[in-house]
Order: C-alpha cells, then sequence, then structure tokens
C-alpha cells in the first residue's frame, strides 16, 4: 500500500505540493511579524530619542541607541507626584508576589492532597464550592474586600495585596495540584499510611518531592498572574503601595509635561520583564498551566 | 490517655487542614458575595447602610445610558474578540500542526503576549494606534496623505482597537488550547480516511474539526470570561474614553464603586457580573465534574 501523510493538508512531493509548503512558511513567517511587531516597537521606541521620535516613524529601527530613557522609567519618571521613577514600585510588586506566590502555593498542594489523598465525606462538595471561587468575576467581591482590609488595618498596603492574592489564588493552586494528585498512584500513600507514616510525614516526605512539576506550573502560573494583577492593585493600594502595573498606567497616564514616548515603552518592558523572562525560561510550564487552566475538574 | 487523643487528631488531620481553607473561601468568597448582592437591595451610597430597600439600586442601574453603552461595548468586544481570536486559533493551529521542524519556536513567539500584563499590551497599542506618531503618520509618511486611522480618538470606534489589542495577546492562547487538541486527534481515523481517498480539506472539515467540539466549546467560554471581567486592557488603552464610549461593566462598576462612591449601584452592576459569569461557567463547571467522576 502507497504509505500517504495524513496528518498535513500538504503531501510530501510535486512541484504544487513544494509551492504550498513554501506559502505556510511564508503564511507563519508573517504571523511571526505581527506578534513580534509591538515588542519590536517598544524595545526600538524606548532607546530612541524624543527628536528621533516626533520626526522619524515609530517602524524605523533607532539611528542612535541611547538608554536614558530606561533610566528615567527605572529612577526618576513621574509616577503622580512622586518622580522616583518605577523603581519603589517594582520592589512593592516583589514584596507582593513572591510571598504570594509561595504561600498560595503550599496552601494549594496541601488542600490538594488532602482532598484527593486522605478523602473524606464532603471533599467532593468541598472542591466545588472552593473551585467556584477561581471564576468569579472580581467586581463582586472587590468592595467587601475594602471594608475588610480596612478593619483589618491593612488598607493601602503591600501585606493586604499579599492576603487578597493568596485567598483569591488558592482556589487556582487547589485546581492545579488536586487534578495533578489525582494521576499519582494512593498505592505509595497507602504503603506508607501502612507504615505509620503521618498526613505531614507522607506530604513533606513523599507527595511533595514527587510533585516538582506541579510545583513549577503552579509556581509560574501565580507569579504571572499576581505580578500582572491591576484592579486589585488599583482598588486596595494608594500612591506609595502600588505596584508595578500601576505605576506604569500611572506614568502613561500623566497629563502634565512633554509627552515622552521613550519612557512611557522602558517603563512598559521593565513591567513586563520579569514575566516575559519566566516565560521564556519556563515556557513549556507555562503552556502547561495554561491548558490546566482550561480542562478544569 | 494523651496517645488516643493524638491520634484522634492525627486522623482528623486532612479535615483540621482543610476546614480553616475552606473556612477562607467560604468568607472571601461566598460571604464577600453574599455582602455584595445585600448592598445591591439597600439605599448605599458613599457608606453602605444594611436597610433593605428593594430593587430601587437596580432600577437606577438601568436607567443610566452609561450601564446600556457598557453592555453595548461588552456585547461588541466580546462577539469580535471571540470568533476572531477563535479564527486566529485554529488556523494558526492547522499551520503549525504541518509537521513542521521549528514549531517550538513559532509556537514561543505566538504565545508570549499571554505572558505579558494587560496594562504592559495597551501601553503598547496605545502607542502604536495614537493617530499623531503611529500608524496614521506611517501611512501618510508613505505617501497615502488623505489616511485616517483615528480609532483610539473616536468615540464610535475606539471600541475596536479594544478588540486589536485583545486580539493580539489571545489569539496564541487559543492557538495552544486547539493545537492540544489537533495532537489528540485519533491518528488511525485519519489513515483509515487518506487510504479511504478523502482529501486534506475533507479529513479536516469532515473529521477533524467536529472531534474538536469540546476543545471549542473551552475555548469559547475561557475567552468569554476573560472578555467578561476585561478591566485592565480598557484603562490601559482607552481609559474608558473619549468620554465613556469604551467603558464595559468591569470598568463602570470600577468607576461607581471607586470613583462617584455610588455603591448601592456599583453592587448591582457588580451582580449582574456575577449573574452573567454564572450563567456560562455554573454549566461548563457541572458538566466538567461530573466528566471527571465517571
Amino acid at each position: 500500500m502507497r504509505a500517504r501523510r495524513t496528518d498535513g493538508i500538504v503531501r510530501a512531493s510535486g512541484p504544487g505540493a513544494r509551492l504550498l509548503r513554501v506559502l505556510l512558511f511564508v503564511v507563519l513567517g508573517l504571523f511571526c511579524l505581527y506578534y513580534l511587531f509591538p515588542l519590536f516597537v517598544m524595545v526600538s521606541t524606548s532607546v530612541k530619542s524624543l527628536a528621533e521620535i516626533r520626526e522619524g516613524s515609530f517602524l524605523a529601527l533607532p539611528r542612535a541607541i541611547s538608554f536614558e530613557a530606561w533610566a528615567k522609567a527605572w529612577g526618576s519618571a513621574c509616577v503622580g507626584v512622586r518622580c522616583d521613577g518605577l523603581q519603589p514600585y517594582f520592589m512593592n510588586s516583589v514584596m507582593m508576589a513572591v510571598p504570594a506566590v509561595l504561600l498560595s502555593t503550599l496552601l494549594g498542594a496541601l488542600n490538594g492532597y488532602a482532598l484527593t489523598k486522605w478523602r473524606f465525606p464532603g471533599a467532593d462538595i468541598i472542591f466545588a464550592l472552593m473551585l467556584f471561587g477561581a471564576f468569579i468575576p472580581f467586581q463582586v467581591v472587590l468592595l467587601p474586600m475594602a471594608r475588610t482590609l480596612g478593619q483589618l488595618g491593612l488598607a493601602g498596603t503591600v501585606p493586604g495585596l499579599i492576603l487578597v492574592h493568596t485567598v483569591y489564588g488558592l482556589a487556582f493552586t487547589t485546581l492545579f495540584f488536586r487534578n495533578f494528585f489525582i494521576g499519582v498512584s494512593d498505592g505509595i500513600v497507602n504503603a506508607a499510611k501502612v507504615d505509620g507514616a503521618g498526613f505531614f510525614g507522607i506530604f513533606f516526605r513523599i507527595v511533595l518531592p514527587m510533585s516538582l512539576p506541579a510545583i513549577v506550573v503552579t509556581v509560574i502560573w501565580q507569579f504571572t498572574q499576581i505580578w500582572n494583577d491591576f484592579l486589585f492593585g488599583v482598588s486596595f493600594t494608594v500612591g506609595d503601595s502600588n505596584p508595578v502595573t500601576v505605576a506604569l498606567n500611572n506614568v502613561v497616564n500623566t497629563s502634565t509635561g512633554v509627552k515622552e514616548y521613550n519612557v512611557d515603552m522602558a517603563a512598559a518592558i521593565i513591567a513586563g520583564l520579569p514575566t516575559l523572562l519566566v516565560y521564556v525560561v519556563a515556557g513549556a510550564y507555562f503552556v502547561r498551566g495554561l491548558s490546566a487552566g482550561a480542562v478544569k475538574g | 490517655m494523651l496517645r488516643a487523643m493524638s491520634r484522634a487528631i492525627e486522623r482528623r488531620l486532612p479535615l483540621i487542614v482543610v476546614s480553616p481553607l475552606f473556612a477562607v473561601s467560604l468568607f472571601f468568597v461566598y460571604g464577600f458575595i453574599a455582602w455584595t448582592i445585600w448592598i445591591s437591595f439597600t439605599k448605599s451610597g458613599v457608606m453602605p447602610v444594611y436597610d433593605f430597600h428593594g430593587l430601587a439600586q437596580y432600577e437606577r442601574l438601568w436607567a443610566t445610558p452609561r450601564w446600556y453603552v457598557a453592555l453595548k461595548n461588552l456585547f461588541v468586544f466580546s462577539g469580535l474578540f471571540i470568533a476572531i481570536s477563535m479564527g486566529l486559533g485554529i488556523l494558526l493551529a492547522i499551520l503549525l500542526d504541518q509537521r513542521i521542524r521549528i514549531e517550538g519556536a513559532i509556537r514561543t513567539i505566538y504565545l508570549y503576549p499571554m505572558a505579558l500584563s494587560f496594562i504592559v499590551t495597551g501601553t503598547v497599542w496605545k502607542w502604536i494606534l495614537n493617530p499623531g506618531l503611529g500608524i496614521e503618520k506611517v501611512m501618510r509618511d508613505w505617501g497615502f496623505e488623505g489616511f485616517t486611522f483615528d480609532w483610539l480618538v473616536n468615540p464610535d470606534f475606539a471600541i475596536y482597537t479594544i478588540v486589536i489589542a485583545g486580539v493580539w495577546q489571545s489569539s496564541g492562547y487559543a492557538m495552544a488550547l486547539f493545537l492540544a487538541g489537533l495532537r489528540s486527534v485519533d491518528d488511525e481515523v485519519l489513515k483509515a480516511a487518506a487510504i479511504d481517498g478523502a482529501g486534506p480539506w475533507r479529513v479536516y472539515t469532515g473529521i477533524v474539526l467536529p472531534s474538536l467540539r469540546p476543545v471549542f466549546l473551552s475555548v469559547v467560554i475561557i475567552l468569554a470570561h476573560l472578555a467578561i471581567k476585561s478591566f485592565d486592557l480598557v484603562v490601559a488603552l482607552t481609559g474608558g474614553g473619549p468620554g465613556f464610549a469604551t467603558d464595559m461593566p468591569a470598568t463602570f462598576m470600577y468607576a461607581f464603586a471607586f470613583q462617584r462612591s455610588e455603591l448601592g449601584v456599583a453592587a448591582a452592576s457588580a451582580v449582574m457580573m456575577l449573574a452573567t459569569v454564572c450563567a456560562i461557567i455554573v454549566p461548563y463547571l457541572y458538566s466538567e465534574l461530573r466528566g471527571a467522576r465517571r
């Protein structure tokens, strides 16, 4: 029987097929340009001088490269009335994201482990009820959250944001770990139980070491979500405690003075760099998180 | 005695661990939802009051022209955003599924916008689309003197700039989901079809795409969910303007809650958003959870 390619629309031989193949690469290449050109515009604008930006085309390569706009975006651009650049707000985001990611991941792992490996009556209902929290539009909790943070004395603070992100990240992290642990054989856990190992002993010595892939996926997902958050940041913080996304928006929409597009673009890159780096370094895990977020249950 | 007690604690440890986390969820999710729903039935303005006041806030909400603008924008935006992102997503997934050696690199390029904050995306596209120095200027410099592209500042068209930026950010996500779906189509079925002499077009329209139906459903739901929640992108790109021409329910709620201090109306609009999301998500979650148990 003639072997034929079945998984492609383009057959392997013949001049017509070769033409189609070329066409395929042209189309794929054009889409690469489509996705890359905003990044290119961002980078090239950030190293141009304001004069060059005003005279030239935004698509043109920079004539001379200057990192002045970067220095200004980082250290001296005005965010509202304060002119220290993005740096303090970038630090806010770090101080917020790191504990919130670690806390929500650890609690989600414990939760997922307890719900799958120590099944008790009502575990399914508890999971379903918690899962719902991952999908609510957060507008519905903004007002009571603002009041609660105020009563806890955490209004407008970074610890307040850590609390918010941990609480609302828990639904996602529980989901990720539950899905992972469901695929882990009960045999090992049961054997350890027979040997007299307890809940935490099994968790820290057996389950956690073998769930490294799930931990990586969850950490990356949570970091991306929390770093990129804007809604909670803008609703629950003021001025000095703003995360970097809010500060970036303030830099760009400051209406006083000359519009410095190169500084805006440099600020946008600085705010986007951490998650972009994570994506470049651990893209495969990022994609796995995306599809895990899509296929629930 | 002590040992019996510690054994009893040990036996209940899973429950002891889950309970506080569950309680936190109950309080911060369901308790807060209940609070917001209750406030939507009160007279609350700048400060919350707790006396039942009937449907007055909903009547005010539905008598606010700005709310209708927000709803219309949501329909226009989500319709176009979902349709275009899905169309691009499935097209790119099929093209990438043709045994391409550098597929990994191309996929990375298509998907990186998902790693960016909507604020970053909005900032870039605001610069690209701004009439003074962006695309419009480039086209005029190239000799198209009469070329006008002022959607960003044109109240009738500004909503489409949000579609443009939104599609750029999310279509790669749709592509990744479709590609995963394509990879799970049974090879044997495809081979059988090819042996029967079915052409590539027939294979895709007759076999592959119909078998992707669950993936289509997931993608629609995920994109719809993104669309309803869209807040950051609007704020960064147009700030809801010109005027409130690009307001969406999420920005409407924020404006009424934190800028105009009309808690009742804000709560009512949040409840409407929750109801919409529930109508989409609850049947989906229900079928997914049931499917997983089978």
